[in-house]
């Protein structure tokens, strides 16, 4: 494609992590790019908020996925980014106070038998974990096209597996659809252990402890990520971001303009222009345009075809296949001001991943309710104080609580305006039973649904993964094929959001492999 | 007896035999069969006074005659039905026409066995869905196809380098490429979503969804909206009668039909049969098999023993725990066995009516599923979850006696119907006023649809998990004999490294539905675990033709 008055090589819409990810990969060799984010900061789902108070806040608020690699790559500890250097551990909050305490290989309260299970559970994770690893910064190869290097792909794919030995190799392969429940009772006793282990397997998506085929997968995501070391088992190693989530992303950025990408905020992507069929610029909002011979969408794949280039310029059968996306949101975020450090009953040391899910059917029932459209009042929830690890995050002696909250569906009966109050004040029951002096604390409160997400951070669908992360839209079917090399059936339009191959978390895989993509073109394999 | 060397005398005429089948359910009758028709001298032991296993005819209330386990078949391979001639043992398989759906306020949406009708019933309720339902249908059968394949085949293990598995997964490869790009990725996807979403897909009308999402959940411990149970949706249209694929039939004569007619095969062919004989334990010696004992002592000897009980019952039960690997057994607890399904076997003394559908057309014979919404079946599995059955249960009902009738007198009818979900441990457990209550719900669901047909009920037989796992011996009552999960399906059935129907005692082997292929009355694990009998013996071909057939027969 030659238009001699493309001001750039390529044009990325959507400054979140994975679109400055993707820029900066481009930059560095030798791309001119220019980044497009409709917000008045970078970041998209990760940028720093403001909560009332002077409280700094993130929605994700922990690192589980980030890989040394990428922080090497784009040398973002040059601009202001450091690797954490502790994790904490994770808390199974139990309502009598016998917590039990989970690290990355042990735990504290636990009974012998299911401490002496604990060791084989994450060894077989974190073999898992490794042999999947080559895959998330790899562009998915497709089936049965003949094609060497695709062949090759999946060749090595066997070859991991089958490099995990016989007997393990076999388990994968049977562990990879069971449901949580199932697994967990495989290997433990304690119901509340049982309860924060899944927790992991289910968080994020449209899954309950007892749904199969996904959980594991879902973990194993989770466990893509070396910061905590290589491959640690992040049930009992999380990592929060050190300084906030807002030092990755202006380190991120910063990065990306030191390699020479061009990042324009307030600058909201109307359309993208088409010109013979093949994708040529962008439109703005307030009527600038910009033409590139690459055009880039960070957003997720519904805004991206739907909205940003219209189904008109798609086969009828791919629009159908995008449409069919499931990418409603099940969880919801909620932050606390707080005016002194909360004591949590029995915990001597807040600092800590605290998990309010004190059974698996605790979690079920709440799931149960969320698949009809309703919200449970017993909610589990993931909580961090990040102000602990950096007190900079709030005004002195004051402390912010970050949780994940499951399960609040995207579709909820009546709608949000009227339920948000009400399960506002039934988070902060849960809470006081765990936290009893928690409401005199609280300085101000947010809650962020999944329709805030969708409306905030222009999502559709409100959801982390910018589609759910199963089996059925994973790697050859993420979004969908036809796509799932990062290029589309439009000429010169591509992908590298959450939507795309390997999904959602701060990773940066997608954008990272969606750069590779487009430095290999020509090289690989046209779509089907 | 002591004798002068303090051994018993060793002229007591211990019965041996070439090979010993436990269970005289089809999988093992066929099992039987197939070793005897290659020249072993085989015994089948029952622990019941009659054949049959969940594949049985019986005469519960006089005059009736009862399918009162398995009720239609599907699955029964063509090609053992033609090898073993099992039509000149009495079988005979007949198609029951049509399945229609009924909704709440007297809608009705049916599947003729013409698909134009069937495309104009659709097309009341959308025209959407009655465009929709060619592709869906067109969709079913491409995956379909690729399963038949495998139906009458051993699994290979994925993780072995002997030639015979590499040679195998090539031709699972092959079959899989052969479908084309596109239709691999929509199988994978198929293969591991739920019913629900599967169907949201092509469909909107609640009443067509949920119809067609009945076949997801039989016998299956999953709600429709859990991933995995589309695949349990396939395993209900993959089945044929006389190369219809999709089409269901009732046996005449019921189902027990089909167990007669394999063990009339078996026994021409010198095989015996002993009933009223429960095993107790598999004798084993050097971690090789040497026979049985039974419940009332008796011992039987054979070189080869072949267990049709599920992998639960053969490694907690009958196989002593020091005969095998303590992680096996760990593998026999953790099997899934979930009991979700109740039974109502009815006595009619009339015709019961269904006023909402017209009068006097084919569907008022054909099966009837009593469903509403998704939401209202998904709504039936969180009750199961919470140990109780359904309050709104999913009830399918089949009024085999119209088809079939040799099962009740002029002007009586054989109803029975299959509800889901019942659960093996209710709370606080079952007890006469449970399954009362239990039945009562059943009934009640069939009353909103026909007023009468409460009236006409002369006998009515209530079967819980708790009597399925009594009588037949599946544990927790689960008609699959193990859930149709992935974690369990194709080379992970029963469990990985043992789904090649060998078990880990030398002279040892599985047949039940626990194996590959899995349930329904398929008679294709049977089939399998005889082929690699065989094979071990070096007696696999006769006369140099496959005594097992296994090259799929393209319908």
């Amino acid at each position: 494609m030659t238009d001699i008055s493309a001001s750039h090589d390529v044009i990325i819409i959507g400054a979140g992590h994975n679109g400055l990810v993707c820029a900066n990969y481009l930059a560095r060799a030798g791309k001119r790019v220019l980044v497009l984010e409709a917000a008045a900061q970078t970041g998209g789902l990760a940028a720093s908020r403001q909560l009332d108070g002077g409280f700094q806040c993130a929605v994700p608020h922990s690192l589980p996925q980030l890989q040394k690699k990428l922080v090497d790559d784009l040398k973002l500890t040059d601009f202001g980014f450091r690797l954490p250097d502790t994790t904490l551990p994770t808390v199974a909050l139990n309502p009598d106070g016998k917590h039990i305490t989970i690290t990355a290989d042990q735990l504290c309260g636990a009974s012998d038998a299911d401490t002496l299970a604990y060791g084989e559970f994450t060894r077989l994770l974190n073999r898992f974990a490794k042999a999947i690893e080559p895959f998330w910064y790899k562009s998915p190869p497709r089936i049965g096209s003949g094609n060497w290097a695709d062949t090759l792909s999946l060749g090595q794919f066997g070859l991991n597996l089958r490099l995990l030995g016989k007997q393990d190799m076999a388990e994968f392969m049977r562990m990879i659809a069971l449901p949580a429940q199932d697994l967990t009772d495989e290997f433990f006793d304690s119901d509340l252990l049982k309860a924060a282990l899944s927790w992991d397997f289910v968080i994020g998506n449209k899954l309950a402890p007892r749904s199969p085929n996904n959980a594991v997968l879902n973990q194993l995501l989770k466990l893509s990520g070396d910061l905590a070391g290589n491959n640690r088992y992040h049930t009992g190693a999380v990592t929060l971001f050190p300084g906030g989530a807002n030092s990755l992303i202006r380190a991120m950025e910063q990065s990306a303009q030191a390699a020479g990408a061009e990042i324009l905020c307030n600058a909201s992507v109307k359309r993208v222009l088409m010109q013979d069929q093949t994708a040529v610029g962008v439109e703005l909002d307030d009527g600038r345009t910009y033409k590139a011979h690459h055009i880039v969408s960070n957003a997720d794949p519904k805004t991206s075809f739907f909205k940003l280039l219209g189904a008109r310029h798609l086969p009828i059968q791919f629009a159908h296949r995008i449409r069919r996306n499931r990418n409603r949101g099940m969880v919801g975020k909620l932050h606390l001001g707080l005016k002194n450090l909360p004591h949590f009953n029995q915990l001597n040391n807040a600092n800590g991943r605290l998990l309010i899910a004190p059974s698996r059917e605790y979690i079920e029932s709440a799931f149960d309710q969320a698949k009809y459209g309703e919200v449970s009042d017993q909610l589990a929830m993931e909580i961090v104080i990040p102000t602990l690890q950096d007190p900079s995050l709030a005004p002195t002696g004051h402390h912010l609580l970050s949780a994940h909250v499951q399960y609040l569906p995207y579709d909820i009966k009546g709608g949000w305006e009227e339920h948000k109050p009400r399960v506002l004040e039934s988070l902060l029951n849960t809470l006081q039973q765990y936290a009893p002096t928690i409401r005199e604390s609280i300085v101000s409160a947010e809650l962020l649904t999944p329709k805030d997400l969708e409306q905030e951070y222009r999502v559709d669908g409100g959801h982390w993964h910018h589609g759910e992360f199963c089996i059925d839209q994973w790697w050859v079917n993420r979004p969908t094929y036809g796509a799932s090399q990062y290029t589309t059936p439009v000429t010169g339009f591509y992908l590298c959001g959450a939507g795309s191959h390997p999904g959602g978390g701060i990773m940066g895989a997608a954008g990272h492999n969606c750069a590779q993509q487009i430095l290999n073109t020509g090289k690989g394999a046209a779509t089907p | 007896m002591a004798t002068a060397f303090g051994h018993k005398p060793i002229l007591t005429m211990t019965p041996k035999y070439d090979a010993i089948v436990i269970g005289a359910g089809h999988n093992g009758l066929t099992n039987a069969a197939y070793l005897a028709k290659a020249g072993l001298n085989v015994l089948v032991l029952e622990k019941n006074d009659y054949i049959g296993g969940a594949a049985v005819s019986r005469e519960l209330h006089p005059g009736w005659i009862y399918s009162n386990c398995s009720y239609v078949c599907t699955l029964l391979r063509q090609s053992i039905h033609r090898d073993l001639n099992l039509s000149k043992y009495g079988l005979m398989i007949v198609p029951y026409g049509s399945t229609t759906f009924l909704g709440a306020n007297g809608s009705y949406l049916a599947e003729y066995t013409n698909e134009a009708m069937t495309y104009r019933d659709i097309k009341r309720h959308s025209p959407r869905d009655a465009d929709a339902y060619v592709r869906y249908h067109r969709d079913l059968m491409r995956y379909c196809k690729l399963i038949r394949y495998f139906l009458l085949r051993t699994p290979p293990d994925p993780t072995s380098f002997k030639p015979r598995d590499i040679k195998e997964m090539i031709y699972m490869g092959r079959k899989f490429l052969d479908m084309g790009e596109e239709t691999i990725y929509e199988f994978i996807r198929f293969l591991t979503m739920s019913a629900a979403d599967f169907l949201d897909e092509y469909f909107e009308s609640d009443l067509l969804k949920a119809g067609l999402a009945s076949a997801s959940i039989i016998g299956t411990a999953l709600g429709v909206y859990s991933p995995g149970t589309a695949y349990v949706l396939l395993h209900h249209v993959m089945g044929d009668v006389d190369g219809s694929v999709g089409t269901w039939g009732l046996a005449r004569g019921g189902m027990g039909a089909i167990s007669n007619a394999i063990a009339g095969a078996l026994q021409d062919f010198g095989g015996k049969i002993k009933t009223n004989a429960e095993v107790a334990q598999l004798l084993v010696r050097n971690n090789r098999t040497y026979g049985v004992t039974l419940t009332n002592g008796d011992e039987i000897h054979a070189d080869i023993v072949v267990s049709n009980l599920d992998p639960k019952r053969t490694f907690t039960k009958i196989v002593d725990a020091k005969d095998i690997p303590a992680k096996l057994r760990k593998k026999a607890e953790n099997f899934k066995i979930r009991g979700s399904s109740g039974k109502l076997n009815f006595a009619l003394t009339g015709r019961p009516t269904f006023p909402a559908l017209p009068q006097n057309s084919e569907l008022t014979k054909g099966s009837l599923q009593f469903v509403e919404s998704l939401e209202a079946m998904e709504r039936g599995y969180d009750d199961w979850k919470n140990k109780r059955w359904s309050r709104k249960p999913f009830v399918e009902l089949t009024q085999s006696s119209i088809w079939d009738p040799t099962l009740a007198a002029p002007g009586h009818y054989f109803v029975s119907t299959f509800v889901q979900y019942c659960p093996a441990d209710v709370e606080g457990g079952w007890d006469q006023n449970k399954k009362d209550a239990f039945a009562k719900s059943v009934i009640d669901t069939i009353a909103e649809h026909s007023p009468d047909f409460e009236d006409l009920i002369a006998h009515v037989e209530v079967r819980t998990p708790a009597e399925l796992e009594s009588e037949v011996g599946l544990t927790e009552g689960n008609i699959f004999q193990g859930e149709l999960t992935i974690d369990q399906l194709l080379f992970n059935r029963p469990f990985p490294g043992y789904a090649q129907y060998r078990g880990p005692i030398q002279g040892m082997y599985l047949c039940g539905s626990a194996t590959h292929p899995g349930g329904g009355v398929s008679s294709a694990c049977g089939a399998n675990s005889a082929r690699e009998i065989l094979l071990d013996l070096k007696r696999s071909k006769v006369n140099g033709a496959a005594v097992v057939p296994e090259e799929f027969v393209d319908d």
